[in-house]
């Protein structure tokens, strides 16, 4: 703060080469851009696809599956996470480690299967008169 | 901020505490920061903590779908029917190629491609507000049906489109309200055609007092307000594709519900269908009247037979209506699944269908709340561009927003199977 003009120039010459003038952009080339929308493009039109398809109960995962492939292709290039500084990544990546605790440790108790908790209130008897 | 470029003459003899201009800097670069690249960092690092806080944030809401569609998952299948999975698709494209254009845009404004960079956040723009009239179709057409969150959800498979007064009189809304719902689709476009024409007085103003500048600020924002009702001539298309929607969900409940007895043979399973929509079409005056009409008594001779058992069902079916219609009781559902009183009973009640799409607008809102979010910022930075404010040290605004629009994206990529692709 007190030296400010001059340990700019030594501090950033340690850091880097060339006082701002370090070229730390880093442009992505277009055919790799273009490749990842056109990628994306593929992978939505086999998830509207395959939901044409009753693959039972793992259709679920399978769609997810499809959906992180997706978000994993943004977050690499398009928000150019594979060439950013690691800690950006590790920021982005333990928001996730606290929604994955966040869901399965409230999920866990959704169903309330406990012997503690009263039934599940709809599983009311079939026949029941009703008074319209 | 104040200054234009003072790039040159570097300043001898100045206190340095004193904030004025550092002469030595460029005027884009913050007076706390020593490089570029510093300032860049700082200012990633803050917008990452942010989408972090957005990510947390969203999460709350896909955590209460986990626990609705584990608790529901039949309700979440046949609510899901309703949303026009051709609408979410050609969505997740706009979205999709709006990434592209925007990541696109953050490397010509490093290579200082001012031009293209102008022409590329437009195209992001329009793209957020084409994504916008699509929703609008989508939203208006489901509150003109009633398919609304818990509450205030009225949808009648007998009478998917009831008129303004039909909402005041069976569903005890308030005519403004019941007006409001069947013309939603105008409510909802007007705030952007009162955009679009001031940003047309806008040019022209701009073009006749010849104010260069705002005039290409006007030019590619018009064609951005316009195309919102791009958005919604499209919604129309596909959707007018998709019309009865609804109508077919009901249709193949009913065909369902006659195959499981196997042996009620098909032309009976058709009219089966027929009868249940002629009765639906009908107002509740007539609903004493027999649906089956001068038939009945064949059909109940033809009941007699003990192998007979579709048309079995069907006359039960038939004397369930008849004592609901008399206002008595209904009783056991589950033992007349030929006429249409099961279908209400599986997913479609207020009650039930109300949450999933309580959980559909809550999440699709926020998401299009974000949206108009993303409009502001790229408005603004659409301005800088034509400014030319950008150069390849001094990025960041376009890269950040960039971040902020892929992490709407990266929402949707989860919204859209999540919503419209249950089976």
């Amino acid at each position: 703060m007190s030296d400010h003009g001059h340990s700019a120039n030594t501090d950033s010459a340690h850091s880097h080469d060339g006082h701002a003038e370090g070229d730390f952009a880093h442009p992505i080339p277009l055919p790799l851009l273009f490749g990842v929308f056109i990628a994306l493009v593929f992978l939505t039109i086999v998830t509207v696809a395959q939901a044409n398809f009753d693959l039972g109960s793992i259709d679920i995962a399978i769609v997810m599956f499809i959906a992180t492939i997706k978000a994993v292709l943004v977050a690499l290039f398009f928000m150019h996470l594979a060439f950013d500084k690691p800690f950006n990544l590790i920021v982005f990546l333990s928001s996730f480690v606290f929604v994955g605790l966040f869901v399965t440790i409230t999920l866990s108790d959704a169903k309330m299967t406990s012997p503690a908790n009263e039934n599940i209130v709809d599983e009311v008897p079939v026949a029941v008169s009703v008074d319209l | 901020m104040a200054t234009i470029d003072s790039v040159s003459s570097p300043t001898d003899a100045h206190a340095d505490d004193s904030h004025g201009h550092d002469h030595d800097h460029p005027s884009w670069l913050a007076h706390h920061f020593e490089t570029p690249e510093q300032q860049f960092d700082s200012g990633k690092l803050g917008i990452w903590l942010f989408l972090v806080t957005e990510i947390l944030f969203f999460s709350g809401m896909f955590c209460a779908y986990a626990i609705l569609r584990m608790l529901r998952p039949e309700v979440f299948e046949g609510c899901s029917q309703f949303l026009n999975t051709k609408l979410g698709a050609i969505n997740t494209g706009v979205l999709l190629f709006s990434s592209l254009t925007m990541a696109w845009a953050v490397r010509c404004s490093q290579t200082e491609e001012h031009k293209k960079l102008v022409a590329l956040i437009a195209t992001t723009l329009s793209c957020a507000m084409v994504f916008l009239g699509v929703k609008s179709i989508e939203y208006s057409h489901k509150w003109g049906m009633g398919l609304l969150p818990p509450g205030t959800y009225f949808y009648s498979a007998a009478n998917e489109h009831p008129t303004a007064a039909q909402m005041v009189e069976l569903h005890g809304f308030s005519e403004s309200t019941a007006f409001f719902l069947t013309n939603s689709l105008y409510f909802l476009c007007a705030p952007f055609a009162l955009i679009a024409a001031g940003v047309f007085i806008w040019l022209v103003v701009s073009k006749i007092s010849g104010n260069a500048f705002q005039y290409a600020c006007a030019k590619p924002l018009l064609v951005v307000a316009l195309s919102f009702f791009g958005g919604v001539g499209l919604g129309t298309i596909l959707e007018s594709g998709g019309e009865h929607h609804g109508d077919e969900h009901v249709a193949a409940a009913g065909d369902h519900a006659d195959a499981e007895h196997g042996d009620a043979d098909h032309s009976h399973a058709v009219a089966t269908v027929d009868h249940a929509e002629e009765v639906a079409d009908e107002s509740d005056a007539n609903m004493v009247q027999t649906p089956l009409g001068d038939d009945y008594a064949a059909v109940k001779l033809l009941a007699e037979n003990e192998t007979n058992t579709g048309l079995k069902d069907l006359v039960v079916a038939e004397q369930t209506q008849q004592t609901m219609a008399e206002g008595k009781i209904l009783k056991d559902s589950s033992t007349s699944d030929a006429g249409i009183s099961t279908i209400p009973g599986n997913v479609n009640t207020p009650r039930q269908a109300g949450v999933f799409f309580g959980i559909y607008y809550c999440m699709t809102g926020v998401h299009a709340i974000h949206i108009l979010a993303g409009i502001g910022v790229l408005v603004w930075l659409l301005i800088r561009a034509i400014r030319q404010d950008f150069n390849r040290h001094y990025f960041g605004p376009v890269d950040y927003v960039g971040l902020y629009w892929h992490i709407v994206d990266l929402i949707w990529i989860y919204l859209f199977p999540l919503l419209y692709l249950i089976r």
